[in-house]
C-alpha cells in the first residue's frame, strides 16, 4: 500500500526531537550558557543583531544557541521575534562624533585630532592557531581616557569643502522597509536601511567587485570608528529627550573619487556604513556599496552589479534568500509531473520523427 | 523572558487591517498585484508566508480551515501550516474540501468544485508572470500599466517554434477579466480552467515578494493561447490506482528500481472520498501501469 505521504505529523515531531538532541550534543560536555555566547562569541552576536535588526545581546545569544551556531538561522529567529514587537516611536538620531570611542583609524591621514586608536582588532595578528589562547591572558594595558574630542574625518575635510557635505536634514521621516514594501527607485534612506540589514557576505562580495573594477569609485577608508553611544528618545508627553540605554556601533566613512561640474568645484564623494556592535567588514562593505548605489544621483553610468539598486536591494536580505533557495526542498511533485508529461510527449514526437531524419541524410 | 502571547491567528490587528486593505484593493482590481507590507513570519520566506498572512487576515473564529500542499492534506508543509493555525487561532480544521470555509493551498486547486462562501488562498513564490522575461520590477509594472503583454505572446510563440507546443506546464499565465495577465502560482495548467467563473473567492499571497492579488467570484479567467494552438489541459492518460478516477490530476509514484510506477490522485481528499463512497478496491494494480 502506498503510504509515502502519510504520517507527516509524526515525522515532523520526531525530526524536531532529533534536532533538539543533536543541538545539545554530547551530554557529558557542559551545556553552553547564554553568558558564554554573549561575552565570548561577541562578533557572532553583533552580526546576528545587525542582520536581525534588533539590538538585544541576550536574545541574539539565545538565537545563536538555538540555531546551533547557524548565524542566518539565528538572524531569522531574531527577525521573526522582532516582527511581533510593538513600536512606540523612533529614537533621536545618534551622533557618532559624540561616541565614547574604543577604536578609531583613518587610512587617509597619518595623524589627526584625537589620534589613531587601534583598539581590539584582529589587524596585525599573525593568523597562527594558538591553543593556549583560550586560557586567560594578560590584563589589557591601561591608559587615561582621552579627553580630547575626536571629530570625524569627513567633518574635518568638510570644513574645507573638500568633501561633499552630509545631506541636509529635510525634516522628512525616513522610510521604513519593514513597514512599507520597497519600491524602486529607492532613496538613500531606504537603501542604507536595506544594506544595514543585508547579508554581510553578499555586501562583502559586491564591495569587493567595485574594487576590482565593476563600478570602481576609488575608495579611501577616511575613517572607521567603533564605540558606545547613548540612545535617546523623546516621549511626546514629556517633550524632552530621555536616555534609553547605550549601544555599541561601528561606522565607516569612505571617501571616494572626486567630481566637479561646470558650476561646482571638485570635491570628494562619500559612501557610508553604520551597524550595531563591532563589525568593520560589514560597515566597510556597506560604505562601498552605498557609494556604488549613488551612481544615479551622481550622474554615473550604471553598468556594474553593485550599482544596480534593484539587483542589490532585492537580493541582499539573507532571510529572504535562504527561504527561497531552501524552499526547493518542499515537494514539487505536481509541477514535476506536469513537466515529465511534456518531456515524454516531446521525446515521443522526437522518436517518431527519427526515421524521417535518417532518410533525409 | 516571558512566554509571548500572540494575537488570534498570530498577526496583530493593525497588520491584519493593512493586509485586508490590500485584499480589498486586489478584489476591486482583479489580477492586479497589490504591494503590501509583508511581515516576517515565524516560517521561512518561500514556504507560504504570503498565503499564511492572507489566511491570518481573513480567518475568523468560526471558520473551518483546510491546508493542502501538492493537493494533499498530509504533506509536511501542509501539516506544519495547519498546526500553526491550530496553535495560534484555535480554529477547527478539516481535510474535507466541501466542509472548509478557508482553504490554503500550494500548487493545486482541489478537484471537488468550490462553492460560494469559500475562500481559496494560494501560496505564491513569484507573483510576476513577466518576471522570467523581464527581471526588473520597474519595467514589469510599466508593462502591466500599459497592458503591454507582447513579450509573453512572443515567449509562447517561441515555445511553439522550438518544441511544437507551448512548453509551459505549470504557472501557466492567464488573463483576468480581459485586463491583467496573472500568474496562477505554480499550479499545473490542468487546474487553470477551475479558476474561470469560480463561485469561490481566490486570493493569492506572495510574502517574500510582498504582493497580494485576487480573483473575485465568477470572474472570467482565460489561459493565454493562440487560435491555431489553443490551450490544452494536460493530465497523464491513466486512472488512479487507488480510486480509479480518470479525471483527477495524478501523481506518479516510483515503486521499485526496475521502472515500476503507479499513478494516484494528487488530491488526497478527493481520492479518499471516492474510495469511501464506492469502497472499491484499487482497480489498477501497480503492474498494469508499468511501461
Amino acid at each position: 500500500m502506498y503510504v509515502a505521504a502519510k504520517g507527516g505529523e509524526r515525522a515532523i515531531e520526531n525530526a524536531h526531537r532529533l534536532l533538539a538532541h543533536e543541538r545539545r550534543g554530547d551530554p557529558a560536555v557542559p551545556e553552553l550558557t547564554l553568558d558564554q555566547i554573549e561575552s565570548q562569541l561577541t562578533l557572532a552576536v553583533d552580526r546576528v543583531m545587525n542582520e536581525g535588526s534588533l539590538y538585544d545581546r541576550e536574545l541574539a545569544a539565545l538565537a545563536i544557541k538555538q540555531a546551533r551556531g547557524d548565524l542566518i538561522e539565528a538572524i531569522f529567529l531574531l527577525r521573526a521575534f522582532r516582527a511581533t514587537l510593538p513600536r512606540f516611536g523612533a529614537s533621536e538620531p545618534i551622533d557618532t562624533s559624540a561616541m565614547a570611542v574604543r577604536r578609531r583609524i583613518s587610512a587617509a591621514f597619518k595623524d589627526l585630532p584625537g589620534g589613531q586608536l587601534l583598539g581590539p582588532t584582529f589587524d596585525y595578528t599573525h593568523r597562527l592557531l594558538e591553543p593556549q589562547s583560550t586560557e586567560a591572558q594578560d590584563e589589557p594595558a591601561q591608559a587615561e581616557a582621552a579627553t580630547a574630542s575626536m571629530p570625524r574625518v569627513t567633518d574635518l575635510l568638510g570644513s574645507d569643502d573638500l568633501v561633499e557635505q552630509s545631506p541636509p536634514d529635510t525634516g522628512e521621516t525616513p522610510g521604513d522597509l519593514t513597514h512599507d514594501p520597497l519600491g524602486f527607485p529607492a532613496d538613500r534612506d531606504l537603501r542604507l536601511q536595506n544594506l544595514a540589514r543585508g547579508d554581510e557576505g553578499f555586501l562583502l562580495a559586491l564591495g569587493y567587485s567595485t574594487q576590482r573594477g565593476y563600478g570602481r569609485n576609488h575608495p579611501f577608508a577616511g575613517e572607521i570608528r567603533m564605540g558606545d553611544l547613548e540612545v535617546e528618545f523623546t516621549p511626546p508627553e514629556l517633550g524632552f529627550a530621555v536616555p534609553l540605554g547605550r549601544i555599541t556601533v561601528s561606522e565607516c566613512q569612505m571617501i571616494n573619487q572626486f567630481r566637479g561640474t561646470a558650476t561646482e568645484a571638485p570635491r570628494f564623494t562619500r559612501g557610508y556604513g553604520l551597524a550595531f556592535g563591532h563589525c568593520e567588514r560589514k560597515v566597510m562593505s556597506m560604505a562601498l556599496v552605498d557609494r556604488a548605489l549613488r551612481a544615479r544621483e551622481l550622474d554615473e553610468e550604471v553598468k556594474a552589479p553593485a550599482q544596480d539598486e534593484e539587483f542589490v536591494l532585492s537580493h541582499s536580505d539573507n532571510v529572504q534568500a535562504t527561504g527561497f533557495v531552501e524552499h526547493l526542498k518542499l515537494p514539487h511533485y505536481v509541477d514535476f509531473q506536469a513537466e515529465l508529461g511534456l518531456v515524454r510527449k516531446l521525446r515521443d514526437e522526437f522518436a517518431a520523427s527519427e526515421p524521417v531524419k535518417e532518410a533525409a541524410e | 523572558m516571558t512566554a509571548a502571547a500572540y494575537n488570534f491567528a498570530y498577526l496583530d490587528e493593525q497588520t491584519k487591517r493593512m493586509i485586508r486593505r490590500a485584499i480589498l484593493k486586489a478584489v476591486a482590481v482583479p489580477g492586479y498585484q497589490v504591494p503590501f507590507a509583508s511581515r516576517e513570519m515565524p516560517m521561512p520566506y518561500g514556504w507560504g508566508t504570503g498565503g499564511v498572512q492572507v489566511t491570518a487576515a481573513v480567518l475568523g473564529p468560526d471558520d473551518v480551515l483546510k491546508v493542502i500542499d501538492q493537493g494533499a492534506d498530509d504533506t509536511t508543509n501542509a501539516v506544519s501550516i495547519r498546526k500553526f493555525f491550530v496553535k495560534t487561532a484555535g480554529v477547527r480544521t478539516t481535510t474535507d474540501t466541501g466542509e472548509a470555509t478557508v482553504i490554503q493551498t500550494r500548487h493545486r486547486i482541489p478537484e471537488t468544485p468550490l462553492k460560494a462562501n469559500q475562500i481559496l488562498v494560494f501560496q505564491v513564490p513569484i507573483p510576476e508572470p513577466l518576471r522570467y522575461l523581464e527581471p526588473r520590477e520597474t519595467e514589469t509594472r510599466r508593462m502591466h500599466a500599459l497592458a503591454d503583454y507582447g513579450l509573453m505572446h512572443v515567449k509562447l510563440y517561441e515555445d511553439i517554434a522550438h518544441h511544437g507546443h507551448i512548453a509551459t506546464t505549470y504557472a501557466y499565465p492567464v488573463k483576468v477579466q480581459g485586463r491583467y495577465v496573472m500568474d496562477p502560482s505554480p499550479t499545473p495548467k490542468f487546474d487553470n480552467p477551475k479558476m474561470n467563473d469560480c463561485p469561490a473567492l481566490q486570493l493569492f499571497g506572495a510574502g517574500r515578494e510582498k504582493r497580494i492579488y485576487a480573483i473575485p467570484p465568477y470572474t472570467n479567467v482565460v489561459s493565454l493561447d493562440f487560435e491555431d494552438h489553443p490551450f490544452e489541459r494536460y493530465r497523464f492518460d491513466g486512472i488512479c490506482a487507488l480510486c480509479g478516477s480518470d479525471e483527477s490530476f495524478l501523481d506518479e509514484v516510483i515503486t521499485d528500481d526496475r521502472g515500476g510506477r503507479m499513478f494516484v490522485c494528487s488530491d488526497t481528499d478527493y481520492c479518499q472520498g471516492r474510495r469511501g463512497e464506492k469502497s472499491a478496491p484499487p482497480t489498477v494494480p501497480t503492474e498494469a501501469a508499468r511501461d
